[in-house]
């Protein structure tokens, strides 16, 4: 008896036994939480009238959209709405990245200069913009845009064929006709050419220590090989002008005012918090290894590009994913200024014509959580790339 | 947007919390003495604040006359002001319990989102409203015009509707806001503003120039505005639905808002001794008191009194009655009430 006591005793009293005990309680306590909170959902809206269910993506959504990436008209469906909508962030978010990076690199080194004027102007840059609410420098630029710009007949214009105006920009559009294909195919095939090139320098390089002029070769060849194959089939590409018809210009492509603004307005934004991170991480690198460098007779860019920036990259990518991450989030203030993004189409239009709430909320925030853990996963490899060799 | 995240906050709570049975809205209202009315965030004429927050209009008079009819007092009433896009979330959440604000009824509403409809207190179409110096004078020539509108309204379908059927092209601007929409116009990013007329009306107003505009003679669709209740809650929706009768009824039997005291005493009309509460008992079905008709007339008026006071020829919205839907179907109009009785 007294054996068993202690056994059955120690058996309770053992601290894995106790964690597992917790976890199990905590485990069946979330499902049953789950469980009542779907259950309940889907009581209460069967109650209150409330449809459905994901059969309305198959309907026809008779609204009409003002930018669209793809074919799309009010005979499409609810499904083809939220693919226009996505698409639509996606360009948004993309473009913005780009330049706010472009942006943000350039204004962090500007903030270093030894160059007190310029060192300002990038001080003043950053501390401003960082620092007012970014829906209120979206209104700025996009009212700020409309009211500088003329009305359609009264358009800027460049060579007859660019044209600006309080509808957009419109530039002449490439239309590649017949035959075209096989300079595609060619530029494809030349790009893995010069990645093969880029990787034979590199090896070649850490064998021997010569250096081979990959970027200038490579760039050759791709625009050389594209150029060539262009003459050969006789040019197949043609433009497509944009005209004044009615009106509004029609043809060629549109950059409408609210895509503008928005790009606009996300990039100077989130480009001051990039130029931030990009002087910690340089900053981050010891004065040492620059003085190390010049003794060892390296020239003033190479030390920049081998020594600073490899050092630095790996304090600047996990802060720059940050921001990333913020700006594809913040696109979706574009609500605001009638950008038809996913929150303004998908959740704005779509929803109040459905009525369905949970379902769309739902994939809305889907979509934003992948595009976030899918901005994550990529920076985090580039960031493993990026790592020195036999560091943790 | 801070609303608009509290209300879906609020319908996700409500969905997913709320345990299935509740009260009827009616007991509810009577024991807390007030209700919640949704109305726009400033139309002129329907729903509008002046500079001390109280609210006006002939939407804000629905839900004045559901007050006096309840409780005797057209000011036991709690303004919500919301946007197009969030007032349906806000309906279905039990944040405001009778939504005033404009609102188109349509089947899909009707019938799929959870809505009842109590009526329509203005009858109203779509239209299109233009610089006058674009010289165009009929919505067939928009062909490939920029039309700037509001989200989350039966307007972003009939004008694609009215577009893909006269085979014409458009590029929608889709703001979230009605101020915005106006902002934009005023700015000049777009070639026409559409919305139901009486809203172009009313949001010319707010216009820099009002002069310099005009609104197209074409009506694209119909457009029945009217107060909205949650559905399955058919003692709350007959409450709202008869306020709003009563008001239609009191006018067509001459009972206005300065005449109702002299009428109600002299009467021999037993339509208009009903209405005043002295016979039928038609309080009772209602659960209201017997002079809750009587109320409405004499505090916040019969459907004429209000009609004229917030949209007629002389306000500034200067909305003619006469030859509209608008009129009592006696002048050629469609305003019909089923009898109180």
């Amino acid at each position: 008896m007294e054996t068993d006591k202690s056994k059955i005793g120690s058996f309770l009293f053992n601290r894995s036994v106790q964690g597992f005990f917790y976890q199990i309680i905590t485990l069946g306590l979330v499902a049953l939480g789950i469980y009542y909170i779907v259950t309940n959902t889907a009581r209460n809206m069967l109650e209150r009238g409330l449809a459905s269910g994901f059969h309305f993506l198959g309907v026809e959504s008779q609204f009409d959209i003002g930018m669209t990436l793809i074919e799309y008209s009010p005979t499409s469906t609810y499904f083809d709405s939220f693919i226009v909508g996505l698409l639509n962030t996606l360009l948004v978010a993309g473009i913005g990245i780009l330049f706010a990076t472009i942006i943000g690199f350039t204004v962090g080194i500007m903030r270093l200069s030894s160059n007190w004027l310029i060192a300002k102007i990038a001080e003043a840059y950053v501390e401003i913009l960082r620092n007012i609410p970014l829906l209120l420098q979206i209104f700025f630029w996009y009212f700020a845009v409309l009211r500088a710009l003329p009305k359609p007949k009264q358009s800027l214009e460049l060579y007859d064929s660019f044209f600006l105006n309080n509808r957009g920009l419109f530039i002449p559009d490439t239309v590649f006709g017949e035959g075209s294909s096989i300079i595609f195919y060619l530029l494809w095939i030349t790009i893995i050419i010069s990645i093969g090139i880029f990787i034979w320098a590199k090896r070649r390089q850490n064998r021997t220590g010569e250096r081979f002029p990959a970027f200038y070769v490579s760039t050759a060849l791709i625009l050389g090989t594209f150029f060539i194959s262009l003459a050969a089939t006789g040019f197949p590409v043609s433009f497509e002008y944009p005209e004044l018809k009615g009106f509004n210009f029609k043809g060629g492509v549109k950059l409408i005012p609210e895509l503008v603004a928005l790009t606009f307005a996300l990039a100077m934004y989130t480009a001051s918090f990039i130029a931030e991170v990009v002087r910690g991480g340089i900053m981050a690198v010891s004065k040492g290894q620059t003085e190390a460098a010049k003794s060892v007779g390296l020239k003033q860019n190479l030390i920049l590009r081998l020594i600073i920036i490899p050092q630095a990259l790996r304090v600047i990518v996990p802060p720059l994913t940050n921001q990333y991450l913020n700006l594809t989030k913040n696109s979706s203030l574009a609500a605001a200024i009638a950008y038809p993004d996913l929150v303004l189409v998908f959740a704005g239009t779509a929803l109040m014509q459905t009525g369905q709430a949970i379902e769309i909320i739902g994939m809305v925030m889907g979509v934003y959580l992948f595009l976030s853990l899918f901005t994550s996963l990529i920076m985090n490899l580039f960031n493993r790339f990026m790592k020195v060799d036999g560091e943790r | 947007m801070n609303t608009m995240r509290i209300s879906f906050l609020g319908l996700v709570c409500s969905v997913l919390m709320v345990p299935a049975a509740f009260a009827g809205t009616l007991d509810t209202v009577k024991s807390q003495g007030f209700f919640n009315c949704g109305v726009s965030q400033g139309v002129p004429g329907f729903s509008n604040p002046d500079a001390d927050g109280n609210w006006s209009g002939i939407d804000v008079d629905v839900c004045r006359a559901v007050s006096a009819a309840i409780f005797g007092d057209p000011d036991k009433v709690k303004y919500v002001p919301l946007t197009a896009k969030e007032r349906f979330t806000a309906l279905q959440a039990g944040e405001i319990d009778v939504l005033s604000r404009n609102t188109t009824w349509t089947l899909s509403r009707d019938a799929q989102i959870g809505l009842e409809f109590a009526g329509v207190n203005f009858y109203d179409g779509q239209g299109f409203m233009v610089r006058k110096d674009s010289g165009i004078t009929s919505a067939m020539e928009l062909d490939g015009a920029s039309v700037c509108t509001n989200l989350g309204t039966t307007t972003e379908l009939n004008m694609a509707d009215f577009f893909r059927a006269n085979g014409m092209a458009y590029e929608p601007v889709v703001f979230e806001k009605a101020d915005e929409v106006v902002n934009a116009y005023d700015e000049g990013r777009c070639d026409t503003y559409t919305t139901d007329k009486s809203g172009l009306a009313a949001q010319r107003t707010k216009l820099a120039d009002p002069d310099a505009h005009v609104v197209l003679p074409e009506t694209i669709s119909k457009e029945p505005l009217g107060p909205v209740v949650r559905e399955g809650d058919g003692d709350w929706a007959d409450v709202v639905r008869w306020s709003l009768n009563a008001m239609i009824e009191a006018e067509e039997f001459g009972l206005t808002q300065s005449n109702a005291k002299t009428e109600c005493a002299l009467t021999s009309n037993p339509v208009v001794a009903r209405l005043c509460g002295k016979e039928g008992g038609t309080g009772a079905g209602l659960n209201l008191g017997d002079s809750w008709s009587y109320d409405i007339v004499t505090k916040v008026g019969n459907y004429g009194d209000v009609y004229e006071k917030h949209v007629g020829e002389n306000t500034p919205v200067g909305l003619a009655r006469a030859g509209s839907p608008n009129a009592s179907y006696k002048n050629g109009g469609v305003l019909y009430a089923p009898p109180a009785r």
